[in-house]
């Protein structure tokens, strides 16, 4: 079992070396620099113990899991249905059939729209927003597409919050799914869930939440926030690659029809009819990646032993340092809500002066990982009319001393780019 | 060669003042290409006599490697052949690709680019001025890839 530090993660205090000292690729240089790796929004780094996690599975307890009568399929079961029962605690899933374990959350999101889309009629209405990442765009278009149902999407406004004043508006008797994300990719705005679930509930819709960001940064309760299902992938929140999770409640999955055939998600199989399983292997077909999900539950360790309020807290006294530094610098083009407490965990800008890429790579030549482009949400950078943009993002690991050597190389970056002008000053 | 080397005074003098980027009035080739990923977009126009360029506008907007590229490119084109123009997309897109070492070369400023081999994420950046001129000249029906050198 974990030892949970005792302090706060704070770069002075002790704990965060404890932190730090958990996560190995952190001790990597990149072009001769430290690694500061700013970048968890894209993959969080993982802790020695969800890589211990992983490779004691395949050296000690590897076999396919619900298959098999011998200890170590047992054994492979249990290690995976433990995982189910953790995760169906940790996001408050009144049921653990009610938690379902895909690829990643866009694998979630892909089976959510084509197992709803038997119930949905031409001009049935899906009600999205503009800032939604691709994963919970495509598949709703896909679906539009297959069977004549109308996208609508909330606004957002000009300092990116969703503009959920217009909700009424937006939702109709039609409205059949409202699917939105808890905090942007790009914006870091939380969008207040609760409020918009009880809307969409009074209009009989089912909800669907987008938690890639949020889970490991914010508390994530099924319950509390009243949604019918929520996704989200594990190696966002230092776990593998590989596990995303689907997690509802089961009434609303077993409306679900399965898209995906084969084995382990059937009862009864003949040449030509087969029936179904329950929940929740029926929305589980084939082998499950049981060493993903078992180095899952050693992530969802770490994230239990720190705690979510200090998780939370790290994080704002991160965002609060980036925000007052970037905006030191002056000239930055800041996205979303300038308040800390408005945002989770990640920050994403645009220098007039640098194109995004440039600065990617300048930054990396200093051995800081940050992202530039549109981060998988082209409608929502061209409603804010950028073609790209540059975001940091946190996690428990990261430092006031990260942020420093960010801000450090962004000025040597502006140094840099300013070479080329007559007169060298900055565009 | 680590990434900065990248970002020495040539290319960006060239980020900076790109030559050749005053659109043409009368174009008798031209193409357009986005990279969506990060949204460099480029604009290739050719006034032709014959098979010799007399004139070559790349223009758009985009990274410093984009937009010194287009400038490298177009300032290299004057004055030559369709040919010529072809068989220099070719060496600079296999050298950029690492398909091939770099030689004697005749590619102008643009050889200051030889380096984005080591930033393989960003070969595209550099490519793309030359990408749209090849489509600009496919698109005149006229062209025949250059014969294939050693």
């Amino acid at each position: 079992m974990m030892r949970a530090p005792t302090a706060d993660l704070r770069s002075d205090q002790p704990a965060i070396i404890d932190v730090r000292a958990r996560f190995p690729i952190l001790a990597r240089a990149v072009h001769g620099r430290p690694l500061v790796y700013l970048d968890s929004a894209a993959t969080s780094q993982k802790p020695a113990a969800v890589l211990r996690a992983v490779l004691d599975f395949y050296r000690r307890h590897n076999a396919n899991a619900h298959r098999g009568l011998h200890t170590l399929a047992a054994e492979a079961t249990e290690a995976y249905e433990e995982c189910r029962r953790r995760v169906a605690r940790w996001l408050d899933a009144p049921d653990p059939a009610g938690v379902i374990f895909t690829r990643n959350a866009t694998a979630a999101l892909n089976l959510l729209a084509r197992g709803l889309g038997h119930q949905l009629r031409a001009g049935d209405e899906i009600l999205l927003t503009e800032m939604e990442h691709h994963a919970n765009l495509v598949p709703w278009i896909m679906l539009a597409e297959r069977r004549g149902i109308v996208l609508r999407h909330i606004p957002i406004t000009g300092d990116g919050r969703l503009d959920h004043a217009l909700l009424p508006r937006l939702l109709s008797h039609r409205t059949r799914v409202v699917s939105l994300t808890h905090v942007s990719n790009v914006l870091g705005t939380i969008n207040p869930i609760a409020e918009i679930a009880a809307a969409a509930r009074r209009r009989g819709a089912a909800v669907v939440l987008d938690a890639a960001q949020s889970v490991g940064h914010l508390p994530v309760s099924l319950t509390e926030l009243g949604v019918d299902a929520l996704v989200c992938s594990g190696h966002k929140c230092y776990g593998p690659l590989g596990v995303g999770i689907l997690a509802g409640r089961r009434e609303f999955l077993e409306t679900l029809q399965p898209c995906e055939g084969g084995g382990e998600m059937i009862n009864e199989v003949h040449l030509d009819r087969a029936t179904w399983a329950p929940l929740p292997q029926r929305l589980e077909p084939g082998t499950a990646d049981v060493a993903a999900v078992v180095g899952l539950q050693a992530a969802i360790d770490l994230v239990e032993a720190l705690g979510p309020a200090r998780i939370r807290a790290h994080e704002l006294d991160l965002l609060a340092y980036a925000l007052a530094a970037l905006t030191a610098l002056g000239g930055m083009q800041i996205l979303g809500p300038l308040d800390p407490q408005a945002r989770g965990g990640l920050v994403s800008f645009n220098d007039p002066g640098i194109h995004p890429h440039d600065l990617a790579t300048l930054l990396d030549a200093r051995g800081v990982a940050v992202r530039s482009g549109h981060h998988c949400a082209q409608p929502l950078h061209r409603k804010l009319g950028l073609p790209a943009s540059t975001r940091i993002s946190f996690a428990v690991h990261n430092t006031r001393a990260d942020i420093d050597a960010f801000i450090e190389g962004l000025r040597e970056a502006r140094r840099t780019m300013a070479r080329g002008a007559v007169g060298g000053s900055p565009a | 060669m680590s990434a900065p080397s990248i970002y020495r005074e040539v290319v960006l003098d060239h980020f900076r003042n790109p030559r050749g980027a005053a659109p043409l009035l009368h174009a008798s080739a031209e193409a357009f290409a986005v990279n969506a990923t990060c949204g460099d977009e480029v604009r290739v126009q050719l006034d032709l006599e014959g098979r010799r360029i007399a004139a070559a506008s790349i223009h758009g907007r985009g990274c410093a490697i984009s937009t010194a590229s287009g400038s490298m490119l177009a300032q290299w084109l004057g004055g030559r052949t369709l040919e010529d123009a072809l068989r220099g997309i070719e060496r600079f897109q296999r050298i950029l690709c690492g398909e091939i070492e770099p030689e004697s070369e005749d590619l102008g400023d643009a050889e200051a680019l030889f380096d984005v081999r080591t930033l393989p994420v960003r070969v595209k950046c550099a490519l793309l001025p030359w990408m749209t001129l090849r489509a600009a000249i496919d698109a005149r029906g006229e062209a025949t890839p250059p014969p294939r050198t050693a």
